[in-house]
């Protein structure tokens, strides 16, 4: 698999406003979907959506960002950036997916976790925090696909997994290309020249070993690409399911103690 | 005299050390005046920025420090423009190979595992070496049943290790995880300023979350803030006041009875 684009065009195309996020993989890969709302502490945060479905009859819990498609939608949904109502959201209904022993697949495509006033107030921190945490002693596997722009910490909270997979033309960063280019460079101008050195698409963190799977797309349809995702994502529920909560454990601790060691 | 004046002057070079001027109210403070003041204006009672040193130096039993991991250097796993050289003038300027000292050692005669990060090294950014300096001392006193005290310094994630550096957020989570389900204590001390990845990972994640005065604690950064929300920020926002006001830290503590308190919980914890 050859890198024909470059890191900047990745990135344009991990945001382009008609790329399918987590709601599409919902209803195109997941029957008889049930969505369950709020945290149980504040509020509903609509930039995640979340519930539980079937996968080829298996039953699942979904974690999914979504940034929505309307205008009116995205307002709804806070472009796509979760709130701390959001992730604690994820981890409650984490925690129903543990106690019946329920696969989780979480879909990540956000610029990042909201940076706002009342987020701060509300812990977005803490939110994040606990997340890492929590999915880190989760007893049930756990799979995490970067299907638009992985954002830094607000990502990462919903990336603690089993195995990680991205689309092809998904990226994965610590930082946006623009906010790096800004920080180094004093000029976001040059976001495509730090996309680059970021190191940023599916290509490299596959070789950096720090996703297990990358899904193909050019020359494929939404739909061809999904159901693609599916047989991947059948195929790991099987085999992570075999394994013990305690082995599920030691694998997953291994697969991050050996990132930078 | 402690072990760490020696490493104080190791690090500049000569016996001496310089005056401290302190930068809100511009009064000059000799160096054994700042080091018996806790680092702190005796004159208008800003908070300095500690050094490692400094701060291991005023917690911990004399001599009973024992560093670990102490040459551990970055590999440059991107190979980020301009870091290396970057790399290697921190190091100058700092006397350290990286943001965060760790060993074990001894409060009021109870051994801990302790880390203090260092924001003269790039700002106690974390990137591989930070991540895994910390994991380690986790790990470690997790295999000799020991509690951790970690003081805690940084700008976040070290952007020039890119998602390497993002990844050490799940690992020391998943090592302070580990920590606890053995049944040990883990105090996080934030100090100023505390931001980005680390609010969002090991600092948020003690058993008692300790502040200092006034230090800047949060996860995103106030002028994205203010670029995001075209709001104008509070005054106080993000400070320690305001984490204990919003119930984020348990307590704020002076830094004069740091050490004092710190030996409190720590024999709290082992009464029976
Ligand atoms: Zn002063």
């Amino acid at each position: 698999m050859a890198e024909t684009k470059t890191a900047y065009e990745r990135v344009q195309a991990a945001r382009n406003g008609k790329r399918p996020m987590g709601s599409y993989y919902i209803e195109h890969m997941i029957d008889d979907f049930v969505e369950l709302h709020g945290d149980r502490r504040f509020g509903d945060d609509a930039a995640i959506v979340a519930g539980i479905g079937t996968l080829n009859r298996i039953p699942v819990t979904v974690i999914a960002m979504e940034r929505g498609d309307t205008i009116e939608e995205r307002m709804k949904r806070n472009f796509g950036c979760p709130e701390p109502e959001g992730y604690r959201k994820a981890l409650r209904l984490m925690k129903e997916a543990e106690k019946f022993r329920r696969p989780i697949i979480c879909f990540i495509g956000s610029s990042g976790a909201y940076c706002g006033i009342e987020a701060e107030e509300r812990g977005q921190g803490l939110a994040i925090a606990e997340n890492l945490y929590e999915m880190m002693g989760m007893k049930t596997p756990i799979i995490s696909v970067v299907v638009g722009e992985g954002g830094s910490g607000g990502a990462l909270a919903l990336g603690v997994c089993d195995t990680a997979i991205m689309l092809e033309n998904a990226v994965y960063s610590v930082i946006s290309p623009e906010g790096c280019a800004s920080i180094l460079w004093k000029d976001s101008a040059k976001a495509p020249e730090a996309a680059e050195h970021l190191r940023l698409t599916s290509y490299d963190l596959l070789q950096f070993d720090v996703i297990e799977k990358l899904i193909p797309e050019s020359g494929k349809t939404d739909r061809e690409i999904c159901s693609e995702l599916k047989t991947v994502l059948l195929e790991e529920i099987q085999k992570l399911s075999a394994l013990s909560p305690e082995a599920l454990l030691e694998h997953r601790y291994a697969k991050f103690r050996k990132i930078g060691a | 005299m402690s072990t760490f004046r020696n490493i104080i002057q190791a690090i500049t070079g000569t016996d001496e050390q310089p005056p401290r001027t302190c930068k809100k109210c511009g009064t000059e403070i000799p160096y054994s005046d700042y080091i018996a003041n806790h680092c702190i204006c005796p004159e208008c009672g800003t908070y300095f920025r500690m050094r490692a040193v400094e701060r291991l130096d005023a917690t911990v039993d004399p001599g009973s420090f024992q560093e670990i991991d102490k040459k551990l250097r970055s590999k440059d796993p991107i190979k980020f423009p301009d870091y290396s050289q970057k790399l290697d003038k921190a190091e100058k300027a700092s006397g350290l190979n990286e943001g965060v000292v760790c060993g074990t050692a001894q409060i009021s005669g109870m051994d801990c595992g302790i880390f203090v990060m260092d924001s003269a090294f790039m700002m106690g950014s974390m990137g591989t070496v930070v991540g895994e300096k910390i994991t380690r001392i986790i790990e470690k006193s997790t295999e000799l049943h020991l509690p951790v005290i970690g003081f805690i310094t940084s700008g976040g994630a070290r952007m020039q290790e890119g998602i390497f550096s993002l990844m050490q957020m799940a690992k020391v989570s998943g090592a302070v995880k580990r920590h606890s389900e053995a049944g040990l204590l883990y105090i996080a001390v934030l100090t100023d300023p505390t931001t980005g990845g680390i609010t969002a990972s090991f600092a948020m994640q003690g058993d008692i979350i300790i502040a200092e005065p006034k230090a800047l604690i949060g996860f995103a950064g106030q002028r994205v803030i203010e670029q995001t929300t075209g709001e104008k920020l509070p005054a106080g926002f993000q400070r320690a006041e305001f984490q204990l006001e919003h119930g984020f830290v348990d307590l704020i503590e002076e830094r004069p009875r740091m050490t004092y308190t710190l030996a409190k919980l720590l024999k709290l914890h082992q009464a029976k």
